[in-house]
């Protein structure tokens, strides 16, 4: 186990490393703006250009350059600067990342919860009108594109535009620690926008994996035992069916975290979607560059830990 | 009590199950009649479809369903089954009467330790401690023989091999030491050696504690091996019962006669073709008129399928109960000639009948 965890984390550093070569083509080589330009701003004097250059670089050769910012990332964490602020990109990204864990974190709570409770209601009264209109409720959430949905929320509830002023609007977001209280409310709206298409999702999943399960020989075993029709569904019939839809839920949190860019961006909350959106209109490469090595950094890690919890939730599952 | 004979424990009558599917009403079992004696054996015999398994889940409560419709009485001990609440049925499954399955592996739950299956087992029944309930489910698996059962009680079902899997299933079944044990196919997914095996521990337990088992069954071996008593099922009805002797020496049924000659014997010369019984299990949806074998029997006659056969005793053995339109006399001509190695239609025509072509 312990020999297939580090393999697994080996590759997971292989794959960052390929990231990062097709985000430096992506971002030294294919640009036609120089980069050296972009950073001087507006002081555009040939001699400030060039000492930008070689301040970044830019005239060794490429695999120099390649080599350099690979060091870079790999032994200091060292993202670049910002051309715009000129501050770090590493702080940038650790300010900006308490905000987009609370927006993700909380919104999968709320999804995995509503998902899964619904979910399983429904599998028990296949065809009941609970099954329907929450599964067709399910597909209406499904199919809402998230920032059309945060829109029609923040028009609806929001507390300086919305019909009726219920929660505090965009660009209300303040720090956990900061106002506990603020923190809460203001990721109140969000939080649902984040949770409604996915909890339909689960609740699909969850459902047609449970009723899957609820046909399998052992859940024949369970109830002639004689236990409860609640211990049968919820201790045979759930703990198989969960399976699945916990590996996609690693998943799910692992791209979250990374692209919530359009529910950041539609409520202005400060995290990484955002910092990341604001880079892209401002042709900030190295944010941009940072917050997408992040964003695979959180998928390959996420991808780490739901092969090392499968090993745990499913017995027959030994990796060697 | 005063309902059910003196001292049969479980006491099935006149049992219809049927289910409601998209292609029809599908009758699985339809008007069964039988009773096991304390401590005795039951074999239920039939194809695949024939209803056996549905009876007996019905008997725990199992086939409960909005879709499924039951009626006629299940008595145990007295108490008729069919008409307990849900609650009260539960207290008696896998306490009073425990029933294990034809496939163990896929029997048991694949993410939870064989032992953590037996703890739940006793203690959904039993008040005991978890430290208890581990050390009961310890002897359990000690007494079903499994080697080394300190350790085996804290390996999931996929570490056992089939066999070793079927025992713990077995071990599941007595944690509570119930009365009746209904074994639906236990020894069917197993290989043959370990069969006997199943079938030996099943045979000592039943001897050690004194309970009474069902054996659900495809396999004449298998009845001949463990049933003190035979119900021959076919298209959902019982169509012969006897003492396993008598049903071996004299079977009166041509379906029991078409299961009896299609198993190869070591004793029969090679040149003795196996009988298959032609065609195939009826549907249930639709079943045949009249007697549900007819379109299958070599035997039957122009008015069988207008006339629905009972199940009655015969005049010699009162025990022993068959639902067959043919003359009892013309009967024991027929098994006497195919015991005589004659084709079907040779004994046909040895007894001056005439077959109806179907």
């Amino acid at each position: 186990m312990t020999r297939y965890i580090v393999r697994r984390i080996l590759w997971g550093v292989a794959l960052l490393i390929l990231v990062s070569g097709v985000l430096f083509v992506m971002f030294r080589v294919l640009p036609t703006a120089d980069p050296a330009k972009l950073r001087a701003g507006r002081l555009q004097n040939p001699k400030i250009i060039s000492e930008i250059r070689a301040d970044l670089g830019l005239n060794k050769p490429l695999f120099t350059q390649f080599w350099l910012y690979l060091k870079g990332i790999f032994l200091h964490f060292n993202l670049g600067y910002s051309y715009y602020s000129n501050a770090s990109v590493k702080s940038l990204i650790f300010s900006r990342i308490p905000a987009t864990l609370s927006l993700v974190l909380g919104g999968a709570v709320i999804w995995l919860v509503t998902g899964l409770t619904v979910g399983i209601i429904s599998a028990r009264r296949p065809r009941s009108r609970l099954d329907r209109f929450s599964m067709g409720g399910a597909l209406v959430l499904v199919s809402a594109p998230e920032y059309w949905l945060g829109l029609i929320s923040l028009y609806l509830f929001a507390a300086d535009i919305g019909k009726w002023k219920v929660f505090p609007g965009a660009g209300s977001y303040v720090g956990l620690t900061t106002d506990p209280w603020g923190w809460f409310t203001s990721l109140i709206l969000p939080w649902f926008v984040v949770a409604a298409g996915n909890a339909a999702i689960y609740a699909r999943l969850m459902r047609g994996s449970l009723i899957e399960t609820m046909d399998e020989d052992y859940i024949r075993t369970a109830r002639a035992k004689g236990l409860s029709e609640r211990r049968v569904v919820l201790h045979h019939g759930v703990r198989s069916a969960i399976n699945p839809i916990l590996t996609i839920f690693g998943l799910d949190i692992g791209v979250l975290l990374g692209s919530s860019v359009l529910v950041e961006t539609v409520f202005d909350i400060p995290g990484i979607g955002r910092l990341n959106y604001d880079a892209i209109t401002h042709s900030d490469f190295p944010i941009v560059q940072g917050t997408v090595l992040l964003a695979a950094l959180f998928i390959i890690v996420a991808n780490i830990l739901v092969d090392i919890a499968y090993a745990y939730l499913d017995p027959r599952v030994r990796y060697s | 009590m005063s309902e059910a004979p003196a001292d049969a424990l479980l006491r099935v009558e006149d049992l219809h199950v049927s289910f409601a599917t998209e292609d029809g009403v599908v009758r699985a079992v339809d008007g069964i009649t039988y009773q096991v004696q304390r401590g005795r054996t039951l074999g239920i015999v039939g194809e695949s479809g024939s209803g056996k398994t549905v009876a007996s889940l019905t008997t725990l409560g199992l086939t409960r369903s909005k879709r499924s419709s039951i009626s006629g009485r299940v008595l145990f001990e007295g108490r008729d089954l069919l008409a307990l609440p849900e609650a009260e049925l539960r207290a008696i499954r896998g306490n009073e009467i425990a029933m294990i399955f034809q496939d163990p592996l896929s029997s048991l739950h694949p993410f939870y330790r064989v032992g953590a299956q037996l703890i739940e087992a006793i203690r959904v029944h039993r008040d005991v401690s978890a430290k208890q309930a581990r050390t009961r489910a310890i002897e359990l698996l000690g007494l079903v023989g499994i080697p080394d059962p300190q350790r085996r009680v804290d390996e999931y079902p996929h570490e056992f091999s089939g066999g070793m899997r079927q025992r713990a299933m077995i071990a599941m079944g007595l944690a509570n030491e119930p009365k009746l044990l209904i074994a639906d196919e236990p020894t069917t997914a197993l290989d043959v050696t370990v069969q006997a095996q199943i079938l030996a521990l099943l045979e000592r337990l039943q001897r050690e504690l004194g309970m009474a088992i069902v054996i659900i069954t495809h396999d004449l071996g298998v009845v001949a091996e463990m049933a003190d008593d035979v119900a021959v099922m076919y298209a959902g009805r019982i169509v012969e019962t006897a003492s396993a002797a008598s049903l071996f020496a004299d079977p009166e049924h041509p379906y029991t006669w078409g299961l009896l000659k299609s198993i190869p014997t070591l004793a029969g010369s090679r040149e003795e073709d196996l009988l298959p019984i032609p065609g195939t299990p009826p549907s249930l949806i639709r079943p045949p008129s009249g007697c549900h074998f007819h379109p299958r029997c070599p035997y039957a006659q122009p008015d069988h399928s207008r006339i629905d056969p009972k199940l009655e005793p015969l005049t010699g053995d009162p025990a022993h109960h068959v639902a067959c339109l043919l003359a009892p006399d013309l009967r024991r001509r027929l098994w006497a000639e195919l015991q005589a190695g004659r084709m079907p239609e040779q004994a046909l025509a040895a007894v001056g009948l005439q077959g109806e072509p179907s």
